[in-house]
């Protein structure tokens, strides 16, 4: 058993996370074709995210206990409450069923699939490679969506901890230092408690990986988005167990690499903290 | 109201003035009284040490001074700077005054400075902010000439707060809040914080700011050798209120106010036999003892000094204090129609409990 | 009530009276949000005009498909199966309260006495537990919930119990570590020395001083791994996976079966299950945070009232100041 646990590891280093059972294609193989899409959809999210939640979470931080504060934590204890997938619902409700704007499943219409050449397996990029404005377009509309309903899921996070933060750091005494000095508001708020609350917060986003990941899954389930999630999806709908464990391996090794990333950049921003 | 000690100096010298200033909290217990009607008068180079036991009102009068108090105390009375009452003076005002006119130097260095931030960082910051348009270089040179003054090389200009010692941080500190040459600087325990070498070189440097930037300096601090070493007066502070103020020398040598000659005796010295140690704790700024504040911990304490509050005197030695006993003990006229039985001991072991 | 129980609840309401407006008010409204669900979970066969698979009414008639909100069914129907929604609703809130409540008490009884072992042993069963629960703490707990969930529904099926099992496993670490650090702290207090020296029990100290500990932090890390659990098993619904249709009622799978309804137009099939589980996570975040709040002191912020200061007449009346005539 050890010897096999070895064989797997070894594998593992290689890439190699076995093949599925049902159809027999190699993981490694679901991981290229369908990666691109849940990268795209995976930073177009976290943009939207940023978007939402830094901004709330410091006008929450900076206004404690007053109004807007309240409001502001409520609406980020609500986002993160609601399953990623009911947002993913209600969008398709409003946006699809009753308003017909935009489209519900799909990253792009089939057109758009046939018409673009897969060069980087990321439907976007290639499109915009292709100077196809028309494919850029349809991929944009599509999406939309998606990246609203896991970008709204994230900035509750976001709120939560960009304000926590915020909080701390108007606390801290070189913050009563620098006003002795003269300093405006303005600026103590700005180049002090702001820069020191967000030193953590860059750890904190490569914390949310896991989160980024399971909300992933949810939602590409939901708009039937062509990412790996889906295809595990699928996979585990077919009980097919070998393509689950090594997709998840894949996931699990995802993880690792991001926090040794996060741990670099942070020893890269933070002067405190040298290795 | 206050006089000055007979110095002979002109009313134009004073660069602060201030007449019966009050600082008070609101906290669920009631109003705490932490500044309780405080007057003195600092002339220009001058070093006043404010001293007393914790939780005497020091910490807030050096604040409140500068008007750096939290959101819901209150101040009143009347703080004259070169002229100008400080008490009725707007926030955005109040800001261009600190750095160029008003400086403050906090306790512990290690947390007053931002740890992302280099030094030039925050040297350029403050420069920036009070003097708009100021070039970077002239910035440096500036920041540069201050730091050689504290004894700070400047190839250590671009470091970091966490790079330094906790001595050479505190400097930093004091550089920080002299490069605009202010003309008042409140010091609250500069050097509590640091170990007694440190603290020496420090207190030096304090010493040497009126000759090298002209600055009138409060120091606060609850080490009377300080005191000693550096203040030319000293202002001794018990519960809210200043008992004795006058020349340091004078105080310290024939100290007229009870609290004043207490301390003294439990100063620890290199001549000391005998622990020596005031009776008590202190009091209670909600609910302050009547009369005397000090009368239930005091050993020359009269029945007088529970009833009524002592009045302001000026002693023969020039030094203002507002005792009982050291009226008594120079026969002013007025105290012959007071009572002065001493007061009965279990006042004081009542005190002890506390 | 005994002196242990006393004292438990003395520690367990403090928090509680120690609460100023704002965290009160958030724990309260938290409070009545989770009672209201548990009555109904508890009261589920009597207020549950149908069961959860019923496709006639008791009368005999078919239960229309996909029928927009009525008298006779007051959520509507559903497009799958044709079920009363405000029945599905409502016996999905006692599923998920009870696999929520097995998979909480699980992790309790298996991370705390695993904690206390670990912290108090050491030793090199100490580095595996702690390798091993942090492994799992860091590992995304719906890919977790997956995995365990499809080995368990082998042996276990697809009831509450099995899903409770499957959840328990992410919720193990976080009470293990808790527990371990403070029996590791408490086990290496200086002030445990002193206690030994002047004669007490080795396992007296530890225990008075892991129970005050553990019983502050584990209502806090409870409330929110119960909502937490909520959106997991939801989750697993929502893939196909946890509790199966045949078994019971969950909001989860009805949400999924509910997403071709959404581009039609349909939007009571899919809103109401999902409303009942953002009610239901808020009201225990709520609770989470409400507690939280009044436990974590930095956080806190000392109340300064505004205050005006009186005139100096009558401040001086009463110290006696300038009585004396000069």
């Amino acid at each position: 058993m050890f010897v096999q646990y070895l064989d797997y590891l070894r594998d593992v280093a290689t890439l190699n996370f076995g093949e599925t059972i049902t159809d027999n294609r190699p993981v490694i193989e679901i991981v290229q074709n369908h990666g691109g899409a849940t990268l795209t959809l995976s930073v177009a999210a976290f943009a939207v995210a940023l978007l939402i939640g830094l901004p709330l979470g410091v006008i929450a931080g900076r206004l404690r206990d007053t109004i807007p504060d309240l409001v502001i934590r409520v609406f980020g204890i609500v986002t993160y409450a609601a399953p990623v997938f009911y947002w993913g619902l209600l969008f398709q409700l409003l946006f699809s069923g009753i308003l017909g704007v935009l489209p519900s499943s799909g990253a792009a219409s089939p057109i758009t699939i046939f018409q673009v050449e897969p060069v980087t397996h990321i439907l976007l990029l290639d499109a915009a490679i292709a100077a196809n404005g028309d494919a850029v377009l349809d991929v944009l509309e599509h999406l939309l969506m998606p990246a609203m309903t896991l970008g709204l899921l994230l900035s509750g996070i976001f709120i939560r901890l960009v304000r926590v933060n915020v909080l701390q750091s108007l606390q801290g005494d070189y913050i009563e230092a620098a006003r002795a000095r003269g300093i405006k508001e303005s600026r103590v708020l700005r180049s002090h408690a702001l820069r020191n609350a967000l030193v953590p917060v860059v750890t904190v986003i490569g914390l949310q990986i896991a989160l980024l990941l399971s909300g992933a899954i949810l939602t590409e389930a939901t708009f039937n988005w062509p990412g790996i999630g889906n295809e595990l999806v699928q996979y585990i709908n077919l009980r097919d167990y070998a393509a689950v464990q090594g997709i998840i391996t894949m996931f699990a090794v995802v993880v690792v690499v991001v926090s040794i990333l996060i741990d670099i950049v942070n020893a890269l921003i933070d002067p405190r903290v040298r290795y | 109201m206050s006089e000055r000690p007979s110095t002979g100096s002109a009313p134009g010298d004073d660069v602060l003035s201030v007449r019966d200033l009050r600082v008070w909290y609101g906290t669920e217990k009631g109003a705490v009284r932490a500044v309780d009607g405080v007057s003195f008068d600092l002339r220009k180079g001058e070093i006043l040490g404010l001293v007393g036991e914790s939780g005497c009102g020091k910490s807030t009068l050096g604040r409140g001074l500068l008007g750096l108090l939290p959101a819901g105390a209150a101040r009143d009375g009347e703080v004259l700077f070169k002229g100008t009452d400080l008490l009725s003076v707007p926030p955005d005002r109040m800001h261009r005054m600190r750095g160029p006119q008003l400086g403050m130097i906090f306790q512990e260095p290690l947390t007053r400075l931002n740890p992302l931030m280099r030094i030039s960082e925050h040297f350029e910051e403050t420069l920036r902010q009070h003097r708009p348009g100021i070039g970077r270089d002239e910035i440096r040179e500036v920041a540069l000439e201050v730091l050689r003054v504290m004894g700070i090389p400047p190839t250590r200009y671009r470091s970091y707060p966490h790079e330094f010692s906790g001595g050479m941080r505190q400097r930093l500190m004091i550089a920080l809040a002299l490069v605009l040459k202010p003309a008042f600087v409140v010091a609250d325990e500069p050097s509590t914080a640091l170990d007694v070498l440190v603290e020496a070189q420090i207190i030096r440097i304090l010493h040497d700011l009126r000759t090298d930037f002209d600055t009138s300096l409060l120091l606060i601090t609850h080490n009377l050798g300080i005191i000693a070493e550096a203040c030319d007066r000293v202002a001794v502070m018990y519960a809210g209120e200043i008992v004795e103020i006058g020349d340091a020398r004078e105080v310290f040598s024939d100290p007229q106010h009870s609290y004043t000659r207490e301390l003294l005796r439990s100063t620890i010295s290199l001549s000391t036999t005998g622990l020596n140690f005031i009776p008590g704790a202190p009091p209670d700024l909600v609910d302050p003892p009547p009369g005397c504040h000090f009368h239930p911990r005091c050993p020359d304490a009269m029945e007088v000094c529970r009833s009524t509050h002592p009045v302001q005197r000026v002693h023969p030695n020039g030094v203002r204090a507002q005792c009982w006993a050291a009226d008594v003990r120079d026969e002013v006229p007025e105290v012959a129609s007071v009572d002065t039985t001493p007061l009965a001991r279990e006042e004081i072991s009542v005190a002890d409990e506390a | 009530m005994s002196t242990v129980a006393r004292r438990a609840l003395h520690r367990l309401s403090s928090p509680f009276r120690q609460t100023t407006g704002f965290a009160r008010w958030i724990l309260l409204s938290g409070l009545v949000i989770v009672a209201f669900f548990v009555l109904v979970a508890m009261l589920a066969p009597w207020i549950a005009p149908y069961d959860f698979a019923q496709t006639r009414t008791d009368a005999g008639e078919r239960i229309p498909k996909a029928a927009p909100p009525s008298a006779q069914h007051w959520l509507g129907t559903t497009s799958f199966g044709n079920y009363d929604v405000f029945s599905r609703v409502v016996w999905g809130c006692r599923t998920a309260l009870q696999v929520v409540f097995t998979a909480v008490l699980l992790s309790l009884f298996l991370g705390v006495p695993l904690g206390v072992v670990s912290g108090f042993l050491g030793g090199w069963l100490d580095r595996i537990l702690v390798l091993v629960m942090d492994a799992l703490y860091a590992f995304p707990s719906l890919l977790l919930a997956i995995v365990f969930s499809f080995l368990l529904s082998d042996q276990l099926g697809g009831g509450v119990i099995s899903a409770g099992v499957a959840l328990t496993v992410i919720y193990v670490p976080q009470y293990f570590r808790v527990v371990r650090n403070t029996t590791v702290s408490a086990r290496e207090a200086t002030y445990v020395e002193a206690a030994r020296a002047i004669g007490a029990r080795n396992h007296t100290i530890m225990g008075r001083y892991l129970f005050g500990n553990v019983i502050q932090s584990v209502p806090v890390i409870g409330t929110l791994n119960a909502a937490d659990a909520i959106g997991t098993l939801a989750a697993l619904g929502f893939l196909g996976i946890g509790i199966q249709p045949g078994d019971a009622a969950e909001w989860g799978y009805d949400l999924q079966r509910a997403l071709p309804d959404a581009s039609a137009g349909i939007w009571w099939t899919g809103v109401f299950p999902g409303l009942a589980i953002v009610l239901l996570v808020t009201g225990l975040t709520l609770v989470g945070e409400g507690l939280n709040e009044t436990m974590n002191p930095t956080l806190r912020r000392r109340r300064l009232r505004p205050f005006t200061l009186p005139p100096r007449g009558a401040v001086a009346m009463q110290a006696g100041k300038g009585q004396v005539d000069l």
